[in-house]
């Protein structure tokens, strides 16, 4: 630790700390621009400069120059103050102070600095430089005049997403920040870099001067187009998202998002369910809810609790989905499912089917093993710990695969793509076994890949025995998880949304195994499997698979329309809120439920959400425990069920083949089909 | 001037060639500069081997650049980014991202140049090879002429560098006939086009040339 005095206020930052940190541990703000607490340092823009006593008499860029025990900082002398115009004066210089007409307007560092530290006219009479726009793809637009040469989004690239694009060419005034060779950027984290840009350069293209920041409503909530369940914000005017952003939660995004969960919003606004719909002679027809309600009360008259199935979707918050099951229950029937990919999962013990190690504890880990997963497609925010963890152990970090190759933005051992490499690494007979025994913290995932096929169970079996094998299973360290895809799915098993006693699977409820299905935003399965015969209720927000084959419509909420229970991969329990209301017709999917259950007499026993997550805790206490991190050692060694089916040879297909496309929400947004239509040809390659 | 813009990608698509194989010379050249770096360092022998491709391309073409596709074998060659040579490569003005002529005349027109006549050697290049601008090519594809910052040699000022050899003490009539023998295929020794030696005064010497005593009163 270093004692450090800043502007009389002494504090005690770790040796290695820059000024910077130390300035803002005694509460001081250093306006900057490249320095990014989660980037290499530049030390190039100059903004951060400060005085220091006994060091050379001149500024000092704080960002840059670590702390000494007994510094003394002061951060508002007259000279910090000059120094700091004089930079603010030649970053100006070539700006061209088009705020107006900038996205960036009102939440812009170069605009609010330049308040404090920018004076009220030019002493250059010259003209501005121009520099032509870059093309980066179809979701960050650019205005590069704006530029200021910060180099954030350079560093971002090469070291955050992995993918060393973006660079400096020429030199001088005539230096640019782009990809010299057009191309659109290959990351699914590009659009971190509009919130990265410290100024107007980089901007979202779809929100291009759609809406000025201090128009919209902000409603914190929880990203569920993949199960990370990332924090995000929720920007909205009126009635319509205009934009998500991601919220700082260390534990599991850091301050990063996805594309697919920052640009598919779009999505909802297209193919949206508003209204009920009723099939009558083969055709649907616009009904209202009551007579929604007597269609399905008519059809399930008399019908014996056995014939009835219900199927759990993949966006799916937790309280309809508890809700649903009550209902079930009501009715008689135990055949509920929530792994419409038919994936095996052993829901007896929970670390069989969460993340144990968590997201933040990958840093911890020395040895990874992916097993039929691309986490780059099913999850790149882990992808994005996996490649912090690589870095921060300069490479050394070893992770093989089991799978096809695929380019991860890490080196990656693939060892093969067979099941049978798992019970080889388990005996010791596959050279990474030796890897895997010889780290202090090796974990496994497994990937949705590996489950959904028919040996599913038998895998899952064949990595926890792995796991064991290979020192995986500590009392103090977890190493075994599973990448689920489904942001419902961990609340799902949590509720046991699962066939109850002699109650029929996803596979059984198909072919005529029950004549009504209610299909709870169930869309990621062919629909044609389902009998000719079955009645099908579909309640959900999309016109998708599951509405084109119902008889009943039910119009239901999406994720930023509903307030809801989230429980993602690492099993951590999340609250989302609602942001706007939902359209025309269309109302929160527990309510739904609850309104059907008054019509057939049955009524379910909670009148509030408060009352549904009171049953919720008492059904499983770990709906209790919000946004805590879930981790835990393993306690016990006994590993979940085999099955019946051997691990087959047949190689692993990873779960996810167009990260941009996975459910109802992304298919309808016209932006993430422009994404499909540009990366397809890399997703192509990728997946060979 | 920065050598190209950075806009590389669209300008001159049409001059960059499909694609840039090393020869056996340049492989020879190249294994050499690697051996110089520790294994898993070879990327710092970027600058040197964008060189060799520059070479290679004024061998076989005429015209001493570095393609696009030259920079991408560079960085295949040297496994980086391929981004991570275009920086280098736009930054460095020895490097060029567009053809240029057979000769690459550099007129140093820096104070103590200038202030020694650096303009009659400009106006002289200019009336030689039909070159009107800074960065322009002679329509025959013979000369590229560029201005360039103090050479480092104006004790012979004015300078003029041609490809990487330094012309000294230039006036109109030494340009002129410089240029003139280049046409022909000539390469005059560099140096001082006053016949001094080194850059020792006109004459020769006139230091150290009497007795230890020193110089008389
Ligand atoms: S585009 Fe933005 S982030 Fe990138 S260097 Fe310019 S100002 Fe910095
Ligand atoms: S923030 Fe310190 S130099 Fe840019
Ligand atoms: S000024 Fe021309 S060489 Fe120095």
């Amino acid at each position: 630790m270093a004692k450090v005095t800043v502007d009389g206020i002494t504090v005690e930052v770790p040796a290695g700390s820059n000024v910077l940190q130390a300035c803002e541990a005694a509460g001081k703000e250093i306006p900057r621009f490249c320095y990014h607490d989660r980037l290499s340092v530049a030390g190039n823009c100059r903004m951060c400069l400060v005085e220091i006593e006994k060091a050379p008499p001149k500024p000092i860029s704080s960002c840059s120059y670590p702390v000494a025990d007994g510094m003394v900082v002061h951060t508002d002398s007259p000279m910090v103050r000059k120094a700091r115009r004089g930079v603010m004066e030649f970053l100006l210089i070539n700006h061209p102070l088009d705020c107006p007409i900038c996205d960036q307007g009102g939440e812009c560092d170069l605009q609010d600095q330049a308040v404090g530290y920018g004076v009220d006219h030019s002493r250059y009479a010259e003209n501005k430089r121009a520099v032509k726009d870059k093309y980066l793809g179809p979701l960050v637009k650019t205005v590069m005049t704006r530029c200021i040469h910060c180099t954030r989004c350079i560093r971002f690239a090469a070291e955050i997403a992995g993918v060393e694009e973006l660079g400096a060419t020429s030199r001088g005034e005539g230096m640019e920040v782009g990809t010299y060779v057009e191309k659109a950027l290959s990351s699914e984290l590009s659009g971190c870099l509009i919130d990265i840009c410290p100024v107007g350069a980089l901007t979202s293209k779809p929100y291009a001067f759609v809406a000025r920041p201090w128009e919209l409503r902000k409603t914190d909530s929880v990203d569920v187009l993949d199960a990370v369940g990332a924090s995000i914000r929720i920007d909205a005017r009126g009635p319509e998202v205009l934009r998500i952003l991601p919220r700082i939660n260390d534990d599991v995004n850091e301050e990063w998002l996805g594309d697919k969960s920052r640009f598919a919003i779009d999505g909802l606004k297209r193919r949206r369910l508003d209204a009920c719909w009723v099939r009558r002679d083969g055709q649907l027809h616009r009904a209202t809810w009551a007579e929604a309600f007597d269609a399905i009360a008519t059809r399930l008259d008399g019908m014996r609790g056995e014939r009835i199935g219900a199927i759990a979707g993949n966006l799916a918050d937790a309280e309809s989905m508890l809700a649903l099951k009550d209902l079930m229950a009501t009715l008689g029937s135990a055949n509920l499912d929530c792994r419409q990919d038919g994936s095996a999962i052993d829901a007896s013990r929970r670390d069989f089917y969460t993340f144990n190690t968590s997201i933040a504890g990958i840093e911890e880990a020395d040895a990874v093993l992916l097993i039929g997963s691309n986490p780059r497609r099913e999850a790149p925010l882990i992808n994005a710990r996996l490649r912090k963890r690589w870095l921060q152990t300069n490479g050394a970090l070893k992770i093989g695969a089991i799978g096809p190759q695929a380019d991860l933005t890490y080196p990656v051992q693939t060892l093969g793509d067979s099941p049978a490499l798992l019970t080889a690494l388990r005996d010791g007979a596959q050279p990474f076994a030796e890897v895997l025994r010889k780290a202090a913290k090796p974990m496994l995932i497994v990937g949705q890949g590996a489950l959904l096929r028919p040996d599913g169970a038998a895998v899952l079996a064949a990595a926890w025995q792995l796991a064991q094998a290979s020192g995986m299973l500590g009392a103090e360290w977890h190493g075994f998880n599973v990448l689920h895809t489904a942001a419902a799915r961990v609340a799902a098993l949590d509720l046991g949304f699962l066939p109850g006693p002699r109650g029929r699977t996803f596979a059984g409820m198909m072919s005529g195994g029950v004549d009504l299905l209610w299909l709870l935003g169930a869309d990621e399965f062919d629909t044609g499997r389902i009998g000719r015969e079955t009645f099908v209720v579909y309640q959900g927000h999309h016109g998708d698979r599951g509405a084109a084959r119902a008889d009943v419509i039910l119009p239901g909420a999406a994720y930023t329309e509903k307030n809801g229970t989230y429980v993602n991969t690492e099993g951590r329990v999340q609250r989302g809120f609602a942001a706007v209301a939902p359209p025309g017709e269309a109302r929160a999917d527990w309510t739904i439920l609850r309104a059907f259950s008054e019509r057939l007499g049955r009524r379910l026993p909670y009148d509030g959400i408060e009352a549904l997550r009171a049953r919720m805790e008492q059904l499983n206490p770990v709906f209790a425990r919000l946004d805590v991190s879930p981790r835990f050692g393993a306690t016990d060694p006994t590993g979940p069920e085999a099955g019946d089916i051997a691990l087959s040879d047949t190689g692993f297909v990873y779960a996810v083949a167009n990260y941009y496309q996975t459910d109802p929400i992304s298919r309808a947004s016209p932006t993430m089909t422009q994404c499909t239509e540009i990366y397809r040809p890399t997703l192509a390659v990728a997946a060979e | 001037m920065a050598e190209g813009s950075a806009d590389g990608a669209s300008a001159d698509d049409m001059q960059q060639p499909a694609d840039f194989v090393f020869d056996a010379a340049s492989e020879a050249e190249i294994a050499g500069i690697i051996a110089k770096y520790p294994p898993g360092r070879q990327m710092s022998a970027v600058i040197p081997v964008l060189y060799v491709a520059q070479q290679q391309m004024a061998r076989h073409t005429a015209s001493a650049w570095v393609p696009r596709a030259a920079m991408d074998a560079v960085a295949r060659r040297l496994s980086m980014a391929p981004i991570r040579v275009y920086e280098v490569a736009t930054f460095y003005t020895m490097f060029h991202t567009r053809p240029i002529g057979r000769f690459h005349l550099q007129v140093c027109t820096t104070t103590p140049c200038w202030l020694r006549g650096s303009d009659a050697v400009t106006a002289a290049c200019r009336a030689a090879t039909g070159i009107e601008g800074w960065g322009e090519t002679s329509a025959d594809g013979m000369f590229t002429m560029t201005e360039v910052e103090c050479l480092g040699g104006c004790v012979n000022a004015p300078i003029l560098q041609v490809d990487d050899d330094f012309y000294e003490d230039m006036d109109a009539a030494r340009t002129e006939a410089l240029l003139a023998a280049l046409r022909r295929g000539e390469r005059p020794d560099p140096g001082s086009m006053a016949g001094r030696q080194g850059s020792a005064p006109e004459g020769g010497p006139m230091t150290l040339i009497g007795d230890a005593a020193g110089p008389a009163e």
